[in-house]
């Protein structure tokens, strides 16, 4: 078989938990679920034999996203129980069109089955290597990402300040 | 099935779901969460295609992955940001009743 | 041709070539003889009221200057024609001047002026009697208080009828003639706060309007059969040869040619004005206007004009009659002429206004002239005018000082002894009387009456006229008699005493009796000076005149008829003064008859029932119909605009403005059902996101795979 046990293992743990990140009641457990998904997600990174970047998934996702939800999940608590239900009104459509749009993904992905590659060799990426390339090649970008991540950590921040009384 | 194909179809699968997640819970950050996992299809679907695409010397997969994964925080912090503002004043975080803005 | 060029053509061969002598400055000038007292009259009616001498010295002074032109006039005729007489030309050729008025395609109205004898003779008289019945007028209108209004319509009325007088044109002839009626209207109805006065001035009107449509009608059919409208013209006017041979030939039914028929319809508007027999009923009721008025207008001049006229046509009226015989429209004239002598004589003799009998006198005597224009000609009917002019204006005149000196008394049964209270009155009344009976040998009437009769003797178609004429005659001579009787002899049975008029009313009473006197030397057998000067022969004094046949016998039964009327007269009514609540002597002897000639024969009451009577069934018709048809289909007309508008205003308010609202409500509900695809909630944008992307994704597949 093409596929490894370690993939459809890996490929089950994400699915898993991304399945569970969306359909569970509680949004704490949601979050963990998500959590799940993304350590699931950085193996399959490292499946893919790169490591920076299932690394920087760790790091990054689990480390700061999933904990913001958390936060997020925690600070927006009140009153909690819906009483309609965790699901929106309209939910059938939203589940249609979700499932048509991996129809046509899956259709995509299928129909040029053919035409993929078999099986390569795996490349050999070293931290030197992205080193180099962040500071010569995509160093424009670094410097706009980190624009962008100083903005963004400062626009959130006064997003989410409470609101002096009177006018600040 | 070649290995491209089985993860570019898990990649579909969790952007499907994370889909699904986005257009059918009630709590904003569920959505969000949603997102996340649409975004993390995506980035997949990148380091699948430099694995198995042609020149995977030029880390151009990868390096798209990580900025990514970047700009994916930046965002994650900025809407989450926004959710505890608009719990603060609507004191609930359920979309349905976020309807200010019909036409 | 005129006159002008006869002679020069003599002249010619007798001298050689000469220069040629312009038309006489008089003929050019001629139309200032009307056109000065209109001016005049113009001027007067802008005067103020209480400038009275002014107004009055106005008028005096532009008649008294048409007199004068008129004489020059005459004495230009009388000088031109002693010339032509001696060449041996026809002097009574006339001198034109014409112009063209208005253009109409080939068509021409032309206006024109004419002085030859007739008209010359027609001038002087009214210029004359006009002259003396102003000054008479200064007098007597003294204590009315328009006085300036009475002066201004009688100058207009001067001017009018020395119009009527010198016209060569039909048209100007007609308009002269209307305005003679208008100026009538206004001074009939000159006190006009009378409603019998007013109503008198309507009458006149109207009546003589329907004349005047006959007369008009003649008129078109005139020019439109000659082509023109002036009567001498150098041989192309309507008067002359070519055009009446022209009418001769066509035939218009009833026996009559074009030119008879003609003749008969413009008599029928000289009928209108000169009172004949249907048309008569107006002139008793004038008599409501003051005495000038009825002095001049209706007895010397606007009566006359009617007897004028047919004088002036009479070539149309006599053309196709043989040596000796007449024509179909003489005869009709002569029929109406001597019938309206007779009626109006009886009809006078049982009046009692002193002004009526005077009035119905008038019409017998207009009959007269008309007879004597159907059997005797031109001259005699003229000859008989003039005279009657002068007397009629005589005895309206006295009878105006008569009712001045009674305190404006003017039934004759509340006068009596005014002879020896107003004798210069009296004298010249007489004098009238006398002429107007036709007193033998000194008197006017009696010489032209006496023309009328032995033109009657030797008549072809029938000796009845003469018969009426001389019963008429006897009729007159009795009337008057009983008027004189009257209002100058007996006692004062008025209710205050009598005073003679000023001198300013009685000098033209003496002139004008002079003239009554003096114009009988004019038309005497020995001596038809009158007659010479209008037919344009040359006429000496010849005692054989006397003995035509049959006229010494005639002269002698007209002065017994004359002598019988005065003497029946003067038997039943001479001293007598009967109290005015007696019956008078005849009245007492034939109530009944004298019943029936009181009330006039009844004609005014005939006119009422048929004629009134049918005019007001005609005008409830037409007011009927104006209401109902034509008012109606205005009406319809304007109710279907209001359908329509109707019509517009639904389909705008409906269709147009409904349609457009229509429009905007569906484009609003359009609008609101897009609106509700924003649904204010952020997951169904993201559902239909995601559905965009699977389109795109579907088309680029699809594409693609193409």
């Amino acid at each position: 078989m093409p596929m490894s046990l370690v993939f459809y293992a890996i490929a089950g743990l994400t699915l898993a938990g991304a399945l569970a990140a969306v359909l569970l009641k509680n949004t704490v457990h949601c979050a963990l679920a998500l959590t799940v998904a993304f350590a699931g997600l950085a193996l399959l990174f490292l499946e893919l034999d790169a490591q920076f970047a299932g690394f920087a998934q760790i790091l990054v996702y689990i480390g700061a996203v999933a904990v913001l939800v958390v936060f997020a999940i925690l600070l927006t608590r009140g009153s909690e129980t819906p009483k309609d239900g965790v699901y929106s009104r309209n939910w059938m459509a939203g589940l249609v069109i979700a499932a048509g749009v991996f129809a046509v993904l899956g259709w995509a992905v299928l129909g040029s089955a053919r035409s993929l590659p078999h099986k390569m060799a795996a490349p050999t990426v070293t931290v030197l290597q992205i080193g180099n390339a962040l500071m010569s090649r995509y160093v424009l970008p670094l410097e706009i990402v980190a624009l962008l991540l100083t903005a963004a950590l400062i626009g959130a921040v006064i997003v989410a300040m409470h609101e002096k009384e009177g006018q600040k | 099935m070649t290995p491209l194909a089985g993860y570019l179809l898990v990649a579909a699968l969790l952007f499907s779901i994370g889909l699904a997640g986005a257009l059918t819970r009630r709590n904003a950050i569920l959505v969000l969460i949603g997102i996340e996992l649409m975004l993390n299809a995506a980035n997949l679907n990148l380091i699948a295609f430099w694995r198995y695409g042609p020149h995977p010397e030029a880390l151009t997969g990868m390096m798209f992955a990580i900025f990514s994964i970047a700009v994916a925080a930046a965002e994650a912090a900025v809407g989450l940001g926004l959710v505890i503002q608009i719990h603060r004043h609507a004191h609930t975080t359920d979309l349905d009743q976020m309807n200010r803005m019909k036409g | 041709m005129t006159p002008h060029d006869d002679l020069l053509k003599l002249l010619s061969h007798l001298n050689g070539p000469l220069p040629i002598p312009p038309q006489a400055w008089i003929v050019r000038w001629l139309w200032l003889i009307p056109v000065v007292p209109i001016v005049t009259s113009g001027i007067i009616a802008l005067l103020k009221q209480p400038w009275r001498r002014l107004s009055s010295g106005l008028a005096v002074g532009s008649l008294g200057f048409s007199l004068l032109l008129s004489l020059i006039a005459f004495a230009h005729v009388m000088s031109d024609r002693a010339l032509l007489l001696y060449f041996g030309f026809n002097a009574a050729a006339p001198d034109v001047v014409n112009f063209t008025w208005i253009q109409v395609g080939v068509a021409n109205v032309d206006l024109g002026w004419v002085l030859d004898p007739l008209s010359a003779v027609m001038m002087v008289m009214v210029a004359l009697v006009g002259l003396l019945i102003f000054i008479y007028s200064i007098g007597y209108m003294k204590h009315d208080e328009n006085y300036t209004r009475f002066f201004c319509f009688m100058s207009l009325f001067a001017g009018a009828m020395l119009g009527v007088a010198i016209a060569n044109s039909m048209l100007l002839l007609f308009m002269c003639w209307e305005l003679v009626g208008l100026t009538s209207y206004l001074l009939i109805g000159f006190w006009y706060q009378k409603p019998a006065a007013a109503a008198a001035a309507k009458k006149a009107f109207l009546t003589t309007r329907i004349g005047d449509v006959f007369f008009l009608l003649g008129i078109v059919w005139l020019f439109a059969q000659t082509g023109t409208l002036l009567f001498y013209n150098g041989g192309a006017g309507s008067l002359e040869a070519g055009a009446l041979t022209a009418l001769l030939a066509q035939h218009a039914g009833f026996g009559l040619c074009a030119a008879g028929a003609i003749g008969l319809l413009i008599f029928c508007g000289a009928a209108g004005k000169s009172g004949q027999l249907p048309l008569h009923v107006w002139l008793p009721d004038a008599m409501e206007g003051p005495t000038p008025v009825s002095a001049l207008i209706h007895a010397a001049t606007m009566v006359a004009a009617g007897v004028y006229l047919i004088a002036r046509v009479y070539p149309l009226m006599q053309a196709g009659a043989l040596a000796g015989g007449t024509t179909g429209a003489l005869t009709v004239v002569t029929w109406v002429g001597a019938s309206t002598a007779v009626f109006a004589a009886l009809i006078a003799v049982a009046q009692n206004d002193i002004k009526r009998i005077l009035a119905y006198s008038t019409i017998s005597q207009l009959g007269y002239m008309m007879a004597g224009l159907g059997m005797g000609g031109v001259a005699v009917g003229m000859f008989h005018l003039i005279t009657h002019a002068f007397f009629k204006a005589l005895l309206f005149l006295g009878a105006g000082s008569v009712i001045h000196g009674c305190h404006e008394e003017q039934d004759i049964r509340r006068m009596g002894g005014l002879k020896a209270d107003m004798p210069l009155t009296f004298a010249t009344y007489g004098i009238g009387m006398l002429a107007l009976c036709g007193f033998p040998l000194l008197f006017s009437g009696f010489w032209s009456k006496d023309g009328i009769l032995e033109a009657a003797m030797h008549w072809s178609v029938a000796k009845t006229p003469l018969y009426m004429l001389v019963f008429g005659a006897l009729l007159t001579a009795f009337y008057m008699t009983r008027q004189v009787g009257y209002v100058f002899f007996g006692f004062n049975r008025g209710s205050k005493d009598a005073h003679e008029s000023p001198e300013v009313m009685t000098v033209p009473l003496v002139v004008l009796a002079f003239f009554a006197m003096a114009l009988g030397l004019i038309g005497t057998p020995a001596w038809p000076w009158f007659r010479g000067f209008l037919d344009g022969r040359a006429v000496g004094f010849d005692w054989h005149g006397f003995i035509e046949p049959g006229l010494l016998a005639l002269m002698a039964i007209s002065t017994v008829v004359v002598f019988v009327g005065l003497g029946l007269g003067w038997r039943l009514y001479g001293d007598q003064s009967p109290k005015p609540t007696e019956p008078d002597v005849l009245e007492a002897a034939a109530p009944l008859p004298w019943g029936w000639l009181r009330d006039r024969l009844y004609v005014d009451e005939l006119y009422g029932v048929t004629v009134i009577v049918f005019y007001g069934w005609w005008a409830r018709v037409a007011e009927w119909l104006d209401r109902r048809v034509w008012g109606g289909a205005v009406s319809g007309v304007a109710w279907a605009f209001g359908l329509w508008a109707q019509l517009n205003r639904f389909l705008d308010n409906n269709w147009v403005d409904g349609g457009f609202d229509k429009g905007c409500d569906e484009l609003a509900s359009g609008g609101g059902l897009l609106a509700r695809v924003q649904t204010g909630r952020v997951q169904t944008y993201l559902r239909l996101l995601a559905l965009a992307v699977v389109a795109l994704a579907l088309m680029l597949i699809w594409s693609s795979r193409a």
